[in-house]
């Protein structure tokens, strides 16, 4: 009996922990089936039916072999950050880090002084083995983070703004005092970028290979680097700004205004796609987040907030300044100010609290936090130089090999650089929701009823309103006559709203016709032309 | 605290010695590939772009006869070869991989009309024009690859003489059996010297024969009174005919859907039927713009190839009502005669300017073996293609084809009188009795009547 019983009790651990397993399987694999599949009970067509029912299954099936893939095959575990007790894990400094994680990790974290060539600005490449640093003064670097070996350093003796990598580390673009140059890894000037102007801010789009600017005068300006040519150029209209970001996830641009607005643009529309308010005063700092809703500013209104791109609402209002702000492949949300940095993490449902948080030696100035791909570490600029600290749980654990590899060997470059090349991407891609290519447009909003339709829907009224049956009143006021006048009245009610929609109808194209009368030929011309 | 960050050592992550393979890891998260849409569509134009330049579908011209190519024949035994007549009596087999001539069958004295092999491939049968069968054995594999004869081949094994002119023959698919046609359709045994069985149903000759795959029995075959009849060996009497209102060319059955055939009309357009259901054509394909003089099947039963008076050779999907691509040269006159290869990836046209000319069944297909990451990558480009072949931009460039200006022409003219008619018939229409010109369906425009 107590043996059956143990048997049992296994059979139910067992089932446990298989039920256990097959959810985390289930979770895993919706993030692989990008969104619902299609709804067949509602379709008509058997053979479309049938079609439909066979893609759905494959998808199932790749999106399963996806999530057991990532379950099994992934060779590195993201990192973490686990306080005991009463501890918090916004207490941990970087040192108690330090002495605990591993020697590679422990060389990661460095302060570089460099007080002459002052505040500096730094990006990492797209894979995370590169960083580019641009001095204000006319200071330029580039290291190699894996093996810490600078690759180039020289001066352009001029003010640098801001450093940008293009599509690989062979080439990258500098904003400096008059124009972008473009240099290539050597440190030689491979083109000076005229037509944009003096540039205050760069991104690079590098699906599209398009090299975004925004200069002083506060024109944006697109250039494809591959062919040279540009793209677009418009005002923005909103004054000058130094806040522009890139939202990785549809390639969108956005700018952060003086007035406290933010705009979006695509190298497609003269007018910005979206304008936002969202401060009572400038905008200092505007960061994205990979998947693409979730859109983070800082105003000077000591206002930090964070917006769901897919309605523009605001998610959570946070007190505080920000000078620069970032966020990182796994969603945590750097936020530098004055000598300190705050790492905010979201504890679900898109609330953020702090993380973790760091202060730099008093007096020094951060002009620039990003953290690097696939590390667990965020690179700070600052007015004395550089500074990187650890930050577990940042970075996403396990690269692709195809998409950015840190330990990329020359051939795999140079492959990777002409397959880029092949599937560059147009500008006419840009939009708000990448997703819609492809897709059909849904039908417009529903055409207007026709005359039948409207004079049938009436008659019906009509027929309605006469079949009503009124009750008796007392004497006098039952008389035919008045019986008969009531109910004509009921008519005419049910008339009503017919009879005036069709004089609104009417009316404006009426009026119209009459406007176009009225001028002689010889003056038409004059007439004002219609808003297109 | 617990805590932990993300190491990688160098010596995990890369190769150990250079002659190994790169290390390749994947992580399929779809945040990392950002505009997936974007890039997959961009891959499918490229790849409809690439497969526009890759369309080179003319391979080779095989040249010998001295007079137009009326027949063509494929060896069922062997894949490199096929038999080809002329109107001057000439008779050749062929070696596609080196398009030269193996050996000749001369004899005929008028042209040969009708070529068609046995089902085991060894005996090659002639017809033609000077009222003689001819049966001719076949060289032998091995014989073709070193093409020096030591046995002669140019001797008929039979010639049997018959009262009239034949136009086409067509050998069953299992058993002994062919059928010729003439001013009646005969029904021949190898071994004897007259026909074995005649068929007759009205006086016009017959033009066109072919057996059904299927049903061995069953034969289908077309005549000059614009007539299309079927057979049963199995019974004394012709079972069925349908008249059209212009004439049948040529018949070729489906051979994957045995009751389906297709019929080259004079009209330009090709009829496919469903044997049972004779009232209505399945499909019509329309797209040639002069009459359409031969038809064959895919061994796939997928796609057939027609050829037309207007120079060109079109394929045309079975199921539908275009052509997906047309092959046209400069030097190309009236084809007369077409065949799919058996193994579906090439064609042979034969036409008026006496040769034989070889084409890719898939225009920008890489003949050859592929290594399996070739043949991968082109499944995945066709996989994009086929996903997004709706968008405008695709769809041009896969649709386009460049035609010559007398084709391109005389389509536009073809368009512009149909327009035309149809509008006649919806003002006819409009202004008679209501329900006295019922509308009727192409399918069933063109067809007369049937009879049992």
């Amino acid at each position: 009996m107590v043996a059956n019983q143990e048997i049992m009790d296994k059979d139910r651990l067992v089932t446990a922990t298989e039920q256990d397993m097959s959810d985390e399987l289930n979770l895993k694999t919706r993030k692989y089936l990008r969104g619902d599949g299609a709804n067949l009970e509602t379709l008509r067509d058997k053979k479309l039916k049938g079609q439909l029912a066979v893609r759905e299954k494959l998808y199932s099936q790749s999106a399963k072999a996806a999530a057991k893939a990532e379950k099994w095959l992934m060779p590195t575990d993201e990192g973490y950050l686990e306080p005991e007790g009463l501890e918090k894990t916004w207490m941990v400094k970087q040192e108690s880090i330090i002495r605990e994680v591993d020697v590679i990790s422990s060389r990661k974290p460095f302060d570089m002084i460099l007080p002459e060539l002052g505040p500096y600005n730094l990006q990492y490449a797209s894979s995370g083995r590169y960083m580019l640093v641009g001095g204000r003064k006319g200071h330029l670097a580039m290291m190699d983070m894996m093996s810490m070996d600078l690759i180039k350093e020289f001066q352009v003796r001029e003010t640098v703004r801001d450093v940008v990598f293009l599509h690989n580390e062979q080439f990258f673009a500098v904003a400096q005092k008059k124009y972008p140059y473009i240099y290539n890894r050597h440190g030689t000037e491979i083109h000076c970028l005229e037509e944009h102007g003096a540039p205050l801010k760069l991104q690079f789009l590098d699906k599209h290979f398009l090299l975004a600017s925004v200069n002083k005068f506060a024109q944006l300006h697109y250039q494809d680097v591959s062919t040279g040519v540009i793209v677009a150029n418009y005002r923005t209209g909103l004054g000058r700004t130094d806040v522009m970001r890139v939202n990785p996830y549809n390639a969108v641009i956005g700018l952060g205004h003086s007035g406290g607005k933010v705009t979006m643009w695509k190298p497609t529309s003269v007018k910005p796609l979206v304008t936002m308010l969202c401060h009572h005063g400038p905008v200092t700092a505007v960061a994205f987040h990979s998947g693409g809703q979730l859109m983070a500013t800082a105003g000077m209104d000591r206002k930090i907030k964070l917006w769901d791109l897919r309605k523009f609402g605001v998610v959570n209002t946070y007190s505080g300044h920000a000078q620069t702000m970032d966020f990182s492949q796994k969603g945590l949300l750097a936020i530098g100010n004055g000598s300190r940095v705050q790492v905010w993490r979201d504890s679900g449902n898109q609330e953020y609290e702090k993380y973790m948080s760091h202060a730099m030696v008093k007096g020094y100035q951060i002009g620039k936090v990003s953290f690097r791909p696939y590390e667990d570490v965020l690179g700070i600029g600052h007015s004395m130089g550089i500074s990187s600290i650890l930050i577990p749980g940042s970075g996403e654990p396990n690269f692709d090999t195809w998409v950015a590899n840190p330990y990329e060997t020359t051939k795999q470059r140079r492959e990777k650089e002409v397959y880029a090349l092949l599937d560059k991407l147009q500008p006419e891609t840009i939009m708000l929701e990448p997703s819609k290519i492809g897709t059909v447009r849904p039908p417009r909003r529903k055409e207007r009823p026709t005359k039948k339709e409207t004079e049938e829907e009436m008659e019906n009224a009509v027929e309605a309103a006469k079949s009503i049956t009124f009750k008796k009143k007392t004497k006098g006021r039952n008389k035919p006559s008045k019986r008969a006048a009531k109910k004509e009245e009921e008519v005419f009610k049910a008339k009503r709203p017919f009879l005036d929609q069709q004089m609104n109808n009417d009316r404006p194209l009426k009026k119209q016709r009459i406007a176009e009368a009225e001028l002689p030929k010889a003056l038409q011309r004059f007439s004002r032309k219609k808003a297109s | 605290m617990k805590v932990k960050v993300i190491s990688r050592s160098t010596e995990e992550f890369t190769r150990e010695r250079s002659q190994d393979l790169q290390k390749v890891f994947r992580n399929y998260d779809p945040k990392l590939r950002t505009h997936e849409k974007a890039v997959e569509y961009t891959r499918a134009l490229n790849a409809a772009k690439l497969e526009k330049i890759f369309a080179r579908p003319f391979i080779g011209a095989m040249d010998g006869h001295i007079d137009a190519v009326s027949c063509m024949a494929k060896n069922p035994n062997h894949l490199k070869g096929i038999f080809s007549g002329s109107m001057d009596g000439d008779i050749r087999l062929w070696d596609i991989a080196t398009r030269k001539t193996v050996c000749q069958f001369p004899g005929h004295q008028g042209a040969v009309r009708g070529l068609t092999s046995s089902t085991d491939g060894e005996m090659l049968i002639s017809c033609g024009t000077d009222c003689t069968v001819r049966l001719w054995k076949v060289p032998l594999l091995k014989m073709m690859d070193s093409s020096e004869s030591d046995e002669d081949y140019s001797k008929p094994l039979a010639v049997y003489v018959w009262k009239h002119a034949f136009w086409a023959v067509d050998h069953q698919w299992d058993g002994p059996f062919f059928a010729t046609a003439g001013s009646q359709v005969d029904i021949w045994d190898h071994n004897r010297s007259e026909p074995i069985n005649t068929f007759e149903w009205g006086k016009d000759t017959v033009i066109s024969v072919r057996f059904n795959p299927g049903e061995p029995d069953v034969l289908a075959t077309s005549a000059s009174d614009r007539s299309i009849t079927l057979y049963d060996l199995r019974m004394s009497s012709p079972v069925r005919k349908l008249i059209m209102r212009t004439k049948t060319n040529a018949i070729c059955w489906n051979p994957m859907e045995p009751m389906n055939f297709t019929a080259a009309n004079e009209d330009c357009s090709c009829y496919s039927y469903d044997t049972r259901k004779l009232d209505e054509a399945k499909v019509v394909h329309k797209d040639h713009v002069s009459a359409v003089m031969d038809i064959d099947y895919s061994p796939t039963g997928r796609e057939f190839v027609t050829g037309s008076y207007d120079r060109t050779v079109r394929i045309f999907p079975y199921n539908g009502d275009h052509s997906r691509e047309i092959y046209h040269t400069k030097r190309m006159q009236r084809v007369f005669c077409v065949r799919y290869s058996c193994d579906g990836s090439y064609l042979i046209s034969g036409s008026d300017d006496t040769n034989l000319r070889l084409w890719k069944a898939k225009s920008s297909e890489q003949m050859g073996v592929l290594l399996p990451r070739e043949r991968k990558k082109q499944e995945y480009l066709d996989a994009v293609k086929e996903r997004y072949k709706h968008l405008p931009e695709v769809k041009r460039i896969v649709r386009h084809r460049h035609l010559p200006k007398p084709i391109y022409k005389a389509a536009a003219l073809r368009r512009t009188m149909i327009e035309a008619e149809n509008k006649r018939d919806q003002k006819r229409r409009a202004h008679s009795a209501p329900g006295s010109m019922p509308v009727q369906p192409f399918r069933k425009r063109r067809i007369i009547k049937e009879d049992e």
